[in-house]
């Protein structure tokens, strides 16, 4: 197993995570608050690839690129162009808060953070000492994935295959033949001539 | 095969590569300005003043007639007569220009003047490399005026039918003057 | 292992060991950042004037040869007109994010470089995924071609953003999946370790590289095709070739920040050229013993400059793909193969235990035969559909 790290390493990975982690709070404030929509959409992918960086802090290597491949380059493109494909127009909404007083607002974050946060502090699983984090080779997850965890992951694989493919069937059937009537600039001469000759 | 065509067109394009280096004449380039395109013979751009001989002044053919100076579009040649006459190739009196300026700024290379000149003293030059720093350019008559054999080098056909046409009134005003001074015999 | 092939491994640990031992990590990563950015940079000019010359070469006209001694300073040349160029940002165009957007091109591929091996032990760093490290990062310079298309406010930008987007994300699965079998065979996603795999010669004197395989030689060509539609390369270049129409992503961009997205564009292609150079073609080992006084950086960059010829060759004879051509390639014949191929390395790594005589023979024409059937079979079918006469909807 690894020697116990020296005291300055230690510290400097604490600092190292408050400040990603601050990285990540930053960018999902901003994402949740700034006026356009783009902004947030970007900040968003900004608070991915925070994550990513502190899954390798963890030095979780292989989750932290599969974070970054995913999420930044799958997900954010995706809420970016759903983002286009319904707002093509300037993209500044007036939107109202649900409600108007904020002392409402911070309530439910309370409630919300309680609920959340009480059993995650008194879990039994934080009680234990921390092991020596030893950086997972890409092998073992492999393998784990392959023997221990094969069901799972077909079963994601066949849920991911369903959801394409309802996608795939739903785009298909919101287009339907259309026969649009085209309108062209005509003159009266042209006019007599379409009368003359029905189509 | 699929990819045929593509296979194909690389095979082509290496030719080409490979015979760009050792074969010259694959390279269709003109370097200017080290290498530079003859002219072609009715290539034209600015007008000049055609004189027969050595002397620009004595030779120049042009009468200030003013025919160019009417007819040109956006009048651009301005001509001032001198009032002294003298000698043209046939013997005959005639006036020159004393002024014979042509602004090339203004210029539009149609030839009109080279058309009308009944004198065949304007004909269309091929210079094109003209730029200047300045911004109007007006050609005075001692660099409008360029030699019969310098026109006869641009326009060969051209000048040869003008040589040709002039050497026949020559002959033809020898024929009168011979048959004027030996009078009819009764 | 001579001194030459070592050499800058060597210039590497004298100079970091000039620095006082606790920063010498960070000076010595300082000092092959450094190398690596003089170097591709010094590649990426040096590229742009040869690309001009051999296409001029090949379409029989002599490339630029007015700058320098056979236009060699003509990079210097088209620096200086990008830098002195007047840096014009629309006026409702959204500033922040059309600063980002050439950063977040350019930042990434920078970061490409940093897990591919240049030479023996010449490599940044040696991560357990290297490969994964190489394409989630390839991915997210996908949100900057979106960035610089949305900021510019001008919706023939966001035309073309969005089709360059579309390109890059459906060529990245023949991409990743063309590189896959590769993985099998190394047993490992690290580079070095992929580099090692290819180690050694069959029959005595055939280098062990991947391409000599025939998944290889398919995974090769789909890798390289799907690596010149990743980097918007001729004939895929439909976001470029956009900018004789109607200008794509790239409208709004003058001076140093079009520099820069060019510059990430040929860095891009740099690095999956680096990337296909270490997969398929055994990375920077010699082909033969006899050739090993060549350095290991020398093997890198002669098979580096074939690759990136190969790509000057290829866009200077196929004209550009429209956009449904385009993506048809990728979803209906590319990824259909790819997957084929990865059947077929599968196959033959296992049957790489066969041990009666004529197994090598045998095994060849099976991964031939089951590589080509589907081949040929998808291009003529969709061959017919292409060429079946079409039928425009608003039109009748």
């Amino acid at each position: 197993m690894s020697n116990p790290r020296p005291a300055t390493i230690v510290m400097l990975n604490e600092i190292a995570f408050y400040l990603t982690a601050a990285l990540v709070l930053i960018f999902a404030i901003a994402a949740m608050t700034l006026p356009r929509l783009v902004h947030c959409a970007v900040c968003a992918a900004g608070a991915f690839a925070s994550l990513a960086l502190i899954y390798l802090e963890l030095d979780a290597e292989f989750v932290a690129f599969a974070q970054l491949l995913v999420y930044v380059g799958a997900i954010a493109i995706l809420i970016v162009f759903a983002i286009l494909l319904t707002n093509l127009q300037e993209a500044d909404p007036q939107v109202r808060r649900a409600s108007r007083s904020w002392v409402v607002g911070v309530a439910v974050a309370a409630i919300l953070l309680a609920a959340l946060g009480l059993p995650i502090i008194t879990t039994p699983l934080l009680q234990r000492a921390a092991p020596a984090a030893t950086a997972a080779p890409v092998r073992d997850i492999g393998e784990k994935l392959m023997t221990t965890y094969v069901l799972p992951l077909e079963m994601i694989g066949v849920l991911l295959t369903s959801a394409l493919l309802g996608a795939v069937v739903i785009a298909m059937r919101e287009e339907p033949e259309v026969k649009t009537k085209v309108t062209r600039p005509t003159t009266p001469a042209l006019e007599r001539q379409e009368e003359l000759t029905p189509r | 095969m699929l990819g045929r065509g593509i296979i194909r067109g690389l095979i082509e394009t290496g030719r080409n590569f490979c015979g760009s280096y050792h074969d010259k004449e694959r390279l269709t380039t003109v370097q200017y300005p080290e290498e530079k395109l003859a002219p072609q013979e009715n290539a034209r751009t600015i007008p000049f003043l055609v004189y027969d001989g050595n002397d620009p002044v004595a030779g120049l053919r042009c009468t200030a007639c003013t025919i160019c100076e009417q007819e040109c579009p956006p009048q651009c040649i301005s001509i001032v007569k001198d009032t002294v006459k003298k000698p043209d190739y046939l013997g005959k009196m005639q006036l020159h220009p004393k002024v014979f300026d042509i602004d090339i700024t203004v210029c539009m290379s149609c030839g009109i003047c080279a058309e009308v000149c009944p004198f065949d003293s304007i004909k269309m030059d091929q210079v094109f490399e003209l730029a200047q720093g300045k911004r109007s350019m007006i050609l005075h008559k001692n660099n409008l005026a360029k030699s019969n054999t310098y026109f006869g080098e641009i326009h060969p056909t051209e000048a040869a039918a003008v040589n040709e046409a002039r050497a026949e009134e020559v002959r033809k005003a020898e024929a009168k003057k011979a048959a004027q001074a030996a009078p009819v015999s009764a | 292992m001579n001194a030459l092939d070592q050499i800058f491994v060597t210039i590497q640990h004298w100079l970091a060991g000039l620095a006082p031992a606790a920063v010498q990590p960070l000076v010595s990563m300082l000092l092959i950042i450094g190398g690596l950015m003089g170097v591709f940079g010094g590649c990426f000019a040096l590229t742009t004037i040869i690309e001009r010359k051999t296409l001029g070469r090949m379409q029989n006209r002599f490339g630029p040869n007015r700058v320098g001694p056979f236009g060699l300073l003509q990079p210097m040349a088209d620096g200086l007109k990008m830098l002195t160029k007047e840096d014009i940002v629309p006026f409702s165009a959204d500033h922040i994010l059309h600063f980002l957007a050439p950063v977040a091109l350019t930042v990434p591929v920078w970061l490409a470089f940093s897990v591919l091996p240049f030479g023996r032990n010449m490599y940044a760093i040696d991560l357990d995924c290297g490969i994964l490290f190489f394409f989630a990062i390839g991915s997210t310079s996908e949100l900057a071609i979106f960035l610089a298309g949305w900021s510019s406010q001008n919706k023939y930008s966001l035309v073309g953003a969005m089709r360059a987007i579309a390109q890059m994300i459906s060529y990245e699965v023949p991409l990743v999946l063309a590189s896959v079998p590769v993985l099998i065979a190394a047993s490992s996603l690290s580079l070095p370790a992929i580099v090692h795999a290819q180690s050694g010669f069959a029959l005595g004197w055939v280098p062990r590289w991947n391409v000599f395989t025939p998944w290889g030689i398919a995974g090769f060509a789909l890798f390289m095709i799907a690596a010149s539609a990743e980097s918007n390369r001729c004939p895929f270049d439909l976001p470029e070739g956009e900018s004789e129409l109607i200008a794509g992503y790239l409208t709004e961009y003058s001076g140093f920040k079009y520099a820069l997205f060019f510059l990430g564009e040929y860095l891009g292609l740099f690095a999956v050229t680096g990337l296909g150079v270490t997969l398929f073609l055994g990375g920077w080992q010699a082909p033969a013993t006899w050739l090993e006084w060549i350095p290991s950086w020398g093997w890198f960059a002669l098979k580096f400059g074939a690759l990136i010829f190969l790509f000057i060759w290829v866009r200077a004879t196929l004209p550009r793909l429209r956009l449904n051509q385009l993506l048809n390639f990728a979803w209906k014949f590319l990824v259909p193969l790819a997957v084929v191929n990865l059947v077929v390395a599968v196959a033959w790594w296992q049957s790489s235990v066969w041990q009666f005589p004529g197994a090598l023979e045998v095994r060849w024409l099976l991964g031939t035969v089951l590589l080509a059937v589907p081949y040929v079979w998808l291009g003529r079918a969709w061959n017919d559909v292409e060429s079946a006469p079409r039928h425009y909807r608003y039109a009748e």
